[in-house]
């Protein structure tokens, strides 16, 4: 291979850190009506009454819109596929607020001071009805969240909106109360985990036009345009072939970008004044009105017999969506789906639990979704159970984990939302991944810890397994072109966010076409030029639209070797991705095969398009290792070092794939040690800025060793499967396994900060 | 009001009003690399260098910086390309929102600090925030760059 | 922040009279703190004309102008050798390079911070404070006394003395407030004791350095002993950062670490 898997620079990065406009809001029309939204500073209210009446008065006020300004069509702003599995609970403004940060109504002005000036003008009465803000308690709760009679599931997800119920779910293989009772060792445990903020530094942002053919277009911070296009349409009534969404490029998204924020009420201004309009999110507005990850506790049950062989897992999992609920079920299965697979051999295995509504800031996609929740809990509860076998952790893995040519029956009963799909490991190099970790780390000397005085030295681990693509369901395609002078536009719908997309595809399209980057230019995405893709979520991308790359680049190859064909009057052409030489040694060059199609005989444009939708999605597996310094007298922890060996299948881009996994590893770090989520006793976030939520510097990241093992997914682009997302699953449990294995001392909810550390030295010394 | 500044070496004159920051003025007479990623000072996105040193933008008042030098990163496009071609070697690149300030921020580093060791190259990045990369391959970028003397 | 005007004042009279004139004038140093802690000032007084920002040895002290920037102060050679760097230690803890170009010291004294890191760094030093109309008083007067709020800094001077000195900050990550914050610094055989963020502001333990400087030598004990006595006589709490008995360990273990590392003790 001679661009894929080798180093190749990304497509846009020079150009974005030189500056050159790129982004939502560098794009935005500068003459644009500013949205600036009022948002409810109680938890659970209703408004009574809004008087805008001197907020109107205001010169450069336009409108001030409110719930009356809406027909009530519920909508789910998941930003998902249709019909989508989470349910149809949103107004675009609603009489009720539901978390503080909700929005009551928007006001529409020419600057953002006239726009704050106004807000403070207008006067809301609100009648204050209890908030539900303990999700332990929410089911059944005398609060109902969601009483509305429109709110509605587009099929049964378990919603039982009258009892506080967003979502839930039961799945169980063989009777597990029967196996743990014959189980010679059993432990059962309860995690908690936060809500984790994505932080994304681009904020939240759209601004709409109206184009000379009276259409309208969206400039869109999004991670999926098309489902953007689709909802909008639906939610506000306008015709979807009068809709237009552009998605410029993202500073990032992490999951965050999937869902709607602005974009109605955007869409809505610009519609109906026919005037440009935008809204920036403020970081608060980031913290506390748009997603965070689902907080859960999650009770673990494992029972294993003498030599520890893993025998039955039973996990509850108590899930809180917040005031909406946007992918409640969905992240809520794959706690189950990517985690339990990890330990095949069990005989049997539960799976049950609710997500539940609660007057908290709404919880949507986040990166690991699900996953890196699922994992911290199964993952510690793994070394529990060890300590209590007096085995090594590392033996109980490689005897119980997944190995390659096996399977799992979860992955036939548990999809996204749905049943799931059944598939046999084709690639699961874990064995090695756990090998070859333990040698970066070496394991042997440090474990489980070391004394040096002060500090104590300790290692951890955990093993980690994501998805490719939701089977059967996300679909992606690319059409490619051939342009006079023989370069290529590869045109997708898939969504480069930052994870580098753009840069892999064109790197499997160039691989496929014998040529060089430079010949291939490519653009994501736009609903008006770019072919349908689902978007970017799910660990989809590289696989999923991968796919459609290969397949339509291998369908221009075809489409021009047929025009050689012709041109060279020969059956039998050969391409080296530069000439075409015929069997007698006549040759033509692509650039001049291309502009004689264009210009001179024969003219036509050669284009192809393919779509592609996966019937597996095969998992890529990675084992994570962490070695820390503890301070023994004050808890505070150092990062040295996170080891990651990662299976992902063939790196389309070896370097970006580390990227990847390095970016992975840090924010899981963030959740695992510092981004503590605190709310008022009222229910407001505290931590609603970045001076109160705090994510890792450079300074607390010591090192990073990412390393990848050979592995080939035979239906994967080149080998390929997934790499977006795995790299967050491990920190959180391998840092509690390394807290337990310096101190002895098992932290169970997340984050795992120095003070709880040094309150349990504390409480276990006075033990 | 009117407030005169060079920005990338060239006199500019900026209509403003006393509340407005530099971040908001820049971005609005065109300089869009210039972003905003927070409202309390805390992620270096917004960073600009005033008479070459870095500085958040968003909490400087235009006003403040009337008669000083500013530069955005359109002002070191040679350095930036290498930064950039560092930074493409190394995967470095991601969603690149704190690209355009970290590069700055560089470049400022490279002038002030010696043969800075990594730990003194993290410390004076401190204040730049990423998200995406994880720091470590920026690092390896940046590394190859100040040991760049071309 | 919304502001109405904004004036470089000619000289420091022109500046305490704007100030004065109106409880919402403000002086503006590096602006930083004012953009997050003011909605909405009048006229902003802007001290830049007035040479503030130089930073001269005269006498037996350090005299720093307040307009000087915490980057002036960390890279400046003095002061990196005053009670071996603490000053700059303290300075460099507080956020990134870019802040630390516009923020002054002149602003984080003025803004008396709970969770300074300047202040425990100060008050273990022989510091006072140049006013405009109030001239020179202690470090402990300004923090006492909330007189000087409306006055105008014009300097902060410390005594150039040699002596040996300790600071640490505990935050959660490297780009947050502090937890707690200590300093130590030892000056003729006289330890000094400083601990802030606690989460209230700076404090000099003043039993604790009775206790120890009494002592003809220091053990192990003796620093145990010291150590809880910072923790009684100093008042810690809880806040979103950290819970009050958080704060206490950390007290007794970095007041323990300190006294040693600035008394060279070795067990
Ligand atoms: C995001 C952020 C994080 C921070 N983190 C820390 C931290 O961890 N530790 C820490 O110690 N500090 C921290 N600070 C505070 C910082 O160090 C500065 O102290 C702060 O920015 C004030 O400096 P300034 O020059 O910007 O003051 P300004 O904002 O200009 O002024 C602050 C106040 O002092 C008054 N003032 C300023 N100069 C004078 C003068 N000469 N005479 C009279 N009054 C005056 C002003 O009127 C105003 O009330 C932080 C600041 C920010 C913005
Ligand atoms: S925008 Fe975040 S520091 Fe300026
Ligand atoms: S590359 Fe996205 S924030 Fe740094």
């Amino acid at each position: 291979m001679k661009v894929v898997n080798n180093l190749t620079h990304s497509v846009d990065g020079l150009g974005i850190l030189k500056g050159r406009a790129a982004y939502t809001d560098d794009l935005a029309d500068k003459n644009s009506l500013i949205v600036k939204v009022l948002r409810s500073p109680h938890a659970y209210a209703k408004i009574v009454k809004i008087d805008s009446e001197e907020a109107l008065k205001l010169p450069g006020i336009e409108m001030v819109l409110t719930h009356k300004d809406f027909s009530r069509v519920p909508f789910t702003r998941a930003g998902q596929g249709y019909p989508e599995p989470s349910p149809h609970d949103k107004f675009v403004l609603d009489e009720y607020v539901r978390y503080v940060g909700d929005e009551v109504l928007a006001v529409v002005g020419s600057d953002l001071a006239v726009c704050e000036e106004a807000l403070a003008l207008i006067k809301v009465e609100y009648e204050l009805l209890e908030p539900v803000l303990d999700f332990e308690k929410a089911i059944d709760h005398k609060s109902i969240i969601h009483p509305e009679p429109e709110a509605h599931e587009m099929f049964p997800i378990g919603f039982e909106p009258l009892r506080n119920i967003a979502a839930s779910y039961h799945m169980h293989v063989g009777d597990v109360e029967k196996t743990l009772s014959e189980c010679d060792v059993v432990i059962e445990e309860t995690f908690f985990t936060q809500a984790q903020a994505h932080v994304m530094l681009e904020p939240h942002t759209v601004n709409a036009r109206m184009d000379y053919q009276e259409r309208l277009v969206i400039y869109n911070s999004t991670q999926t345009p098309y489902h953007m296009r689709r909802i909008i349409s639906q939610g506000l009534n306008i015709p979807l072939s009068k809709i237009r969404v552009i998605k410029p490029r993202v500073g990032g998204g992490f999951g965050g970008k999937q869902g709607i924020h602005g974009e109605m009420l955007v869409a809505y201004v610009t519609y109906k004044t026919g005037k440009a309009a935008k809204m920036v999110y403020t970081r608060k507005e980031v913290f506390e009105s748009s997603y965070t990850r689902h907080p859960m506790k999650m009770k673990v049950t494992l029972g294993a017999d003498k030599s520890g062989v893993l025998k039955a897992i039973d996990f509850h999992c108590l899930s809180d969506t917040g005031a909406y609920g946007e992918h409640a079920l969905t992240v809520f299965m794959v706690v189950g789906s990517k985690v339990l697979p990890l330990y095949n051999k069990v005989d049997s295995v539960r799976f049950y639990g609710d997500v539940v509504y609660t007057n908290h800031t709404p919880a949507g996609a986040y990166r690991g979704y699900g996953a890196i929740q699922g994992n911290f809990a199964l993952e510690s509860a793994v070394d529990m159970l060890c300590v209590k076998l007096g085995m090594n952790p590392i033996e109980f893995r490689q005897l119980n984990m997944m190995k390659e040519t096996e399977t799992s029956p979860i992955f036939e009963i548990m999809g996204e939302g749905t049943a799931g799909t059944a598939m046999i490991m084709e690639t699961c190099k874990l064995e090695e991944c756990v090998e070859k970790g333990m040698k970066l780390i070496d394991w042997n000397d440090k474990y489980p810890s070391k004394d040096m005085g002060n500090k104590i030295k300790s290692v951890g681990m955990a093993i980690a397994m994501q998805g490719s693509g939701i089977p059967y369901i996300d679909m992606g395609s690319a059409t490619i072109k051939l342009n006079d002078d023989g370069f290529y536009n590869l045109l997708v719908g898939a969504t480069d966010i930052g994870q580098g997309s753009d840069t892999v595809l064109a790197q499997i399209a160039a691989e496929v076409l014998m040529t060089t980057m430079d010949k291939i230019v490519i653009y994501s995405s736009d609903t008006d030029l770019t072919p349908f893709d689902c978007g970017a979520y799910a660990s989809s991308t590289t696989y999923v639209s991968g796919n459609a790359v290969f397949k339509a680049a291998n369908d221009m190859l075809e489409a021009i070797l047929v025009e050689a064909r012709r041109i060279l009057k020969s059956k039998e052409v050969e391409f080296d991705g530069v000439l075409f030489t015929n069997e007698l040694g006549e040759t033509i060059s692509l650039i001049d095969l291309s502009n004689e199609i264009t210009y001179s005989e024969d003219q036509k444009q050669l284009s192809v398009t393919s779509s592609y939708v996966g019937h597996k999605s095969p998992p890529p597996f990675m084992a994570g290792f962490i070695e820390i310094d503890i301070d023994k007298e004050t808890g505070e922890v150092d990062i040295v070092n996170y080891v990651s060996v990662v299976d992902c299948g063939t790196t389309i881009n070896p370097k970006l794939a580390e990227g990847q996994v390095d970016g992975g590893i840090v924010q899981g770090l963030g959740m695992a040690m510092f981004e503590n989520v605190q709310y008022s006793k009222k229910g407001a976030l505290i931590s609603n800025s970045l001076m109160t939520y705090k994510i890792p510097t450079r300074v607390d990241i010591n090192n990073l060793t990412t390393v990848f093992v050979d592995s080939y997914e035979e239906s994967g682009p080149f080998g390929a499967k997934s790499v977006g997302e795995i790299g967050i699953d491990t920190p959180p449990a391998a840092l509690a396994n390394a807290v337990y294995n310096a101190l002895g001392i098992r932290i169970k909810t997340l984050p795992i900060t120095a003070e709880k550390i040094l309150l349990a030295i504390k409480a276990k010394e006075r033990n | 009001m009117k407030i005169k500044m060079t920005v990338n070496n060239q006199v500019k004159i900026f209509e403003c009003e006393p509340s407005d920051y530099l971040l908001d003025t820049l971005r609005n007479n065109n300089y869009v690399s210039v972003r905003r990623g927070c409202d309390t000072t805390n992620c270096g996105v917004c960073t600009v260098l005033m008479d070459g040193k870095p500085v958040p933008s968003c909490s400087v008042l235009t006003v403040q910086a009337e008669g000083k030098q500013i530069t955005t990163v359109e002002g070191i496009q040679e350095e930036a390309e290498k930064i950039g071609n560092y930074f493409g070697e190394e995967g470095a690149d991601q969603c690149g929102y704190c690209n355009p300030s970290l590069a700055l921020t560089v470049y400022a580093m490279k002038k002030e600090l010696v043969n800075p060791t990594i730990k003194e190259v993290k410390k004076y990045l401190v204040g730049n925030l990423c998200r995406c990369t994880g720091y470590i391959s920026q690092e390896r970028a940046i590394m190859k760059y100040l040991g760049d003397k071309s | 922040m919304k502001v109405s005007e904004y004036i470089k004042a000619k000289d420091l009279n022109e500046a305490y009279e704007l100030l004065r004139e109106d409880r919402k004038n403000y002086i503006i140093a590096g602006g930083a703190w004012l953009k997050l802690s003011v909605k909405s000032a009048n006229k902003l007084v802007s001290l830049d004309a007035l040479g503030l920002d130089k930073i001269v040895v005269l006498g037996d002290s350090i005299e720093i102008g307040a307009l000087c920037t915490l980057g002036q102060i960390e890279t400046n050679e003095l002061i990196k050798q005053l009670y071996d760097g603490i000053l700059v230690q303290a300075v460099s803890s507080i956020m990134g390079v870019n802040i630390r170009n516009i923020a002054t010291i002149g602003g984080c004294v003025m803004g008396k911070f709970s969770f300074s890191d300047i202040f425990p760094v100060l008050e273990v030093m022989d510091t006072t404070l140049v006013f405009h109309k109030q001239g020179e008083v202690s470090l402990m007067d300004f923090l006492n006394n909330p007189k000087f709020e409306k006055d105008i800094l014009v300097k902060i001077k410390i005594k150039n003395n040699l002596g040996k000195g300790f600071f640490k900050k505990v935050a959660i990550t490297a780009l947050d407030f502090s937890v707690i914050n200590i300093a130590c610094s030892k000056t003729d055989g006289l330890f000094s004791l400083s601990v802030g963020s606690t989460p209230y502001i700076a404090s000099p333990c003043y039993k604790a350095m009775d206790y120890i400087n009494c002592l003809s030598d220091i053990n192990l004990e003796s620093i145990k002993e010291c150590a809880n006595k910072v923790v009684e006589e100093i008042k810690f709490s809880s806040n979103n950062r950290a819970s009050k008995e958080y704060r206490e360990e950390l007290a007794k273990v970095y007041i323990s670490r300190g006294i040693k590392q600035v008394s060279n003790y070795e067990n």
